[in-house]
């Protein structure tokens, strides 16, 4: 038996307008434009979008779970990026 | 049993003709389910069996009840092409068919929907769902026209054997208003150029015969469809009266 | 940084051999919390060998149920007796072929690919769920697998929504929202049947006769013979175990048959006020582990027809690959939407 096993394509679709894409699964396909058909037919036959990005799965570069701690651990001390580290007297609206 | 046609027998005509093009591909199609040459394409042709299967609904129902007139007509009294009634064959087999026949239903409805015609909303829904189902049939006409040397030979077989099919498709149908000599140039056309960057043939044979043109239209078939009806009908004739 | 695909082969198997047993023991610990801690584990993640192995095991006995359940129920496509039954079991054998592709590429995540889960299916290394083993007689049998065979599987599935393996969870949200559509299909085919003629309703008792003992037999063995329950339990791969879920599966099914107005075929069926169940006659396990060796109805008809569609699209796959390769010079990959 021959082997011509597919590449991998990770799809992104867009549920709504306003919405940013997100990743729905991956497929198998010969090439992006029967990648794009084969993730309209998959991903969206309850009319779960409006828009599909179809991207190949070698071409994305991921972070290292070895990498963790010093890829994000550095954000976690940091609580004067976020809005409720500040205290602001009572009553005062609008911030 | 017959299903008197309580419109006229204009619109009678067209529907039929219409609605038994969808429901015959439809039921071709359904026999793919768990045979497909990949996963991926299991879905893409369920979805396309399930828009015409859509299609014919609607059009059976604009003249009688849908399945009267699917499980309890003979099969001289269907009025479909007998291109759709064509065995699947090979996946080339089926793509050649979905190729000629969407490539034709896109410019038919594409025109009924222009119209005001009695089909022009349900034509206006197809012509989406159909316009998806040409852009299938071409893409993978190209792949297996230009892919390896068996998917050539292949495909160059299947759009040469169902060829001798596709003249009938214009021959004019009461009670559908269109430019059929303008609708044969413009699908010649297409299919030239398709099968051209297919790098395959376009067929030399002829495109209509004494028996195959139009033969459908008046109920004369090929003998896989009384097979075919045989198998669809059975359950349902074999249960007089029930409901499902 | 890793310049692979999240499910690169290469890179999934990168975490399997750190360099010494101190590495391979903070790693384990790692692992454990976050199983302990009800948190997901990703697909780079490292894991032990044992839990990749029973995760694929396990998912690719999932994908290869669907595409090989997709049979029994395809038998009725062309038979089905109104266009509106036709339209509906149409769409369900579609969302099968979906459902598996959803599940080989959850499998894909763990490093195996899908040719190679294909093939073990093909060469019967790898199993699928016996109750597809069983015919489909009558259009009945059509209703009978969604109500009981699929009831079932959304009783086992609902659980795994919650496995501690990330791509397998979100698979099986996916496909469970979908089910639900399956089982209630089923259940009103077999109402009209029930509610039809004569000939109908004996049509549909017959079925539920027929599909009633496999689809108990569906969740496994029981938990004292069961080989791989408890370390699925411990790594929360499995939520509950075989005999919980039966029971509760029979606790769901009786008040639906008498809705039905069919019978279950099991004389021992009864309340039983003090367990707050319902108790069921004894399972016929010879007939499971026959079946499960291949000595059912259908195995070699539903092997062999899956190898043939197999053998017979390989021209096809590698048409379309051969195409790709002449034309990869950025003109098809242009056509993506990123733009939209």
């Amino acid at each position: 038996m021959t082997h011509t096993d597919w590449p991998l394509w990770e799809v992104f679709v867009r549920s709504r307008r306003g919405l940013s894409h997100t990743h729905a699964g991956s497929l198998h396909a010969p090439d992006a434009e029967l990648a794009l058909r084969n993730a309209r037919d998959l991903y969206t036959r309850r009319g779960e979008g409006v828009s599909i990005w179809v991207v190949p799965s070698t071409a994305i570069t991921a972070s290292s779970p070895d990498e963790k701690d010093p890829f994000f651990e550095p954000a976690a001390d940091k609580p004067y990026r976020h809005p409720t580290f500040y205290e602001i007297p009572e009553g005062v609206q609008h911030l | 049993m017959t299903t008197t046609p309580a419109k006229d027998t204009a619109l009678t005509t067209a529907a039929l003709a219409l609605g038994d093009d969808a429901l015959v591909l439809s039921h071709r199609l359904g026999e793919w389910a768990g045979h497909a040459p990949v996963l991926e394409e299991e879905v893409a042709l369920a979805n396309i069996a399930l828009d015409l299967l859509g299609q014919a609904r609607v059009l059976l129902s604009m003249v009688g009840d849908e399945d009267e007139l699917a499980y309890l007509r003979e099969e001289r009294a269907f009025r479909n092409l007998q291109l759709v009634e064509q065995p699947n064959g090979d996946f080339a087999h089926t793509i050649a068919r979905q190729l000629y026949f969407s490539t034709y239903q896109h410019l038919l409805h594409t025109e009924l929907a222009a119209g005001d015609g009695p089909f022009a909303p349900l034509a206006a829904k197809a012509v989406k769902e159909v316009a998806y189902h040409r852009d299938h049939a071409e893409q993978w006409t190209l792949r297996l026209g230009d892919g390896t040397d068996e998917s050539h030979t292949r495909m160059q077989r299947a759009v040469d054997a169902l060829w001798r099919h596709t003249g009938e498709m214009f021959q004019p149908v009461e009670g559908l208003d269109a430019d059929w000599t303008g609708l044969e140039t413009a699908w010649l056309e297409r299919i030239t150029e398709v099968l051209r960057r297919a790098t395959l043939t376009v067929p030399e044979g002829p495109r209509t015969g004494a028996w195959t043109a139009g033969a459908g239209r008046q109920g004369l078939h090929t003998e896989p469809f009384g097979r075919m009806l045989a198998e669809m009908q059975h359950l349902h004739r074999s249960h007089p009266g029930a409901t499902w | 940084m890793a310049t692979a695909a999240a499910r690169d082969t290469t890179r999934s198997q990168a975490y399997d051999a750190p360099d010494g047993a101190a590495d391979t023991a903070e790693y384990a610990r790692a692992f454990d919390a976050a199983v302990a801690a009800d948190e997901r584990i990703e697909p780079r993640d490292w894991m032990p060998d044992a839990y990749r192995a029973t995760l694929v095991r396990q998912i690719a006995q999932h994908a290869h149920s669907e595409i090989i359940g997709m049979q029994p129920e395809a038998n009725w496509i062309t038979r089905a007796p109104s266009l509106r039954r036709k339209a509906i079991l149409m769409a369900k054998v579609q969302d099968e072929a979906g459902h598996g592709l959803y599940l080989y590429s959850a499998a894909e995540t763990l490093g195996t690919s899908r040719d190679e889960l294909l093939d073990k299916l093909h060469s019967g290394r790898q199993k699928y769920s016996s109750i597809f083993n069983y015919p489909t007689l009558t259009w009945a049998d059509v209703g009978a697998i969604g109500w009981l065979v699929d009831g079932a599987a959304i009783t086992n599935q609902v659980p795994l929504c919650r496995c501690s393996y990330g791509p397998y969870a979100r698979a099986m949200v996916r496909i469970c929202k979908e089910e639900s559509f399956h089982q209630r299909q089923g259940y009103e085919l077999l109402l009209a049947l029930s509610k039809g003629t004569p000939e109908q309703h004996a049509m549909a008792q017959d079925a539920v006769d027929r599909w009633w003992w496999p689809s108990l037999m569906m969740f496994g063995p029981p938990d004292d013979e069961s080989q791989h329950s408890a370390q699925s339990m411990a790594w929360k791969i499995k939520r509950h175990s075989n005999d919980e879920l039966r029971q509760r599966f029979v606790d769901i099914c009786v008040p639906q048959a008498e809705s039905l107005g069919l019978t279950l075929p099991d004389p021992d069926l009864k309340w039983n006020e003090e367990r707050g169940h319902y108790d069921f006659g004894p399972i016929d396990w010879t007939e499971f582990w026959e079946v499960l060796k291949g000595n059912g109805p259908c195995n070699e008809q539903r092997l062999t027809r899956r190898r043939r569609a197999h053998e017979e699209g390989a021209w096809v796959r590698e048409a379309a690959a051969a195409h790709a390769a002449k034309h990869t010079n950025g003109q098809t990959v242009e056509t993506g939407a990123a733009r939209a």
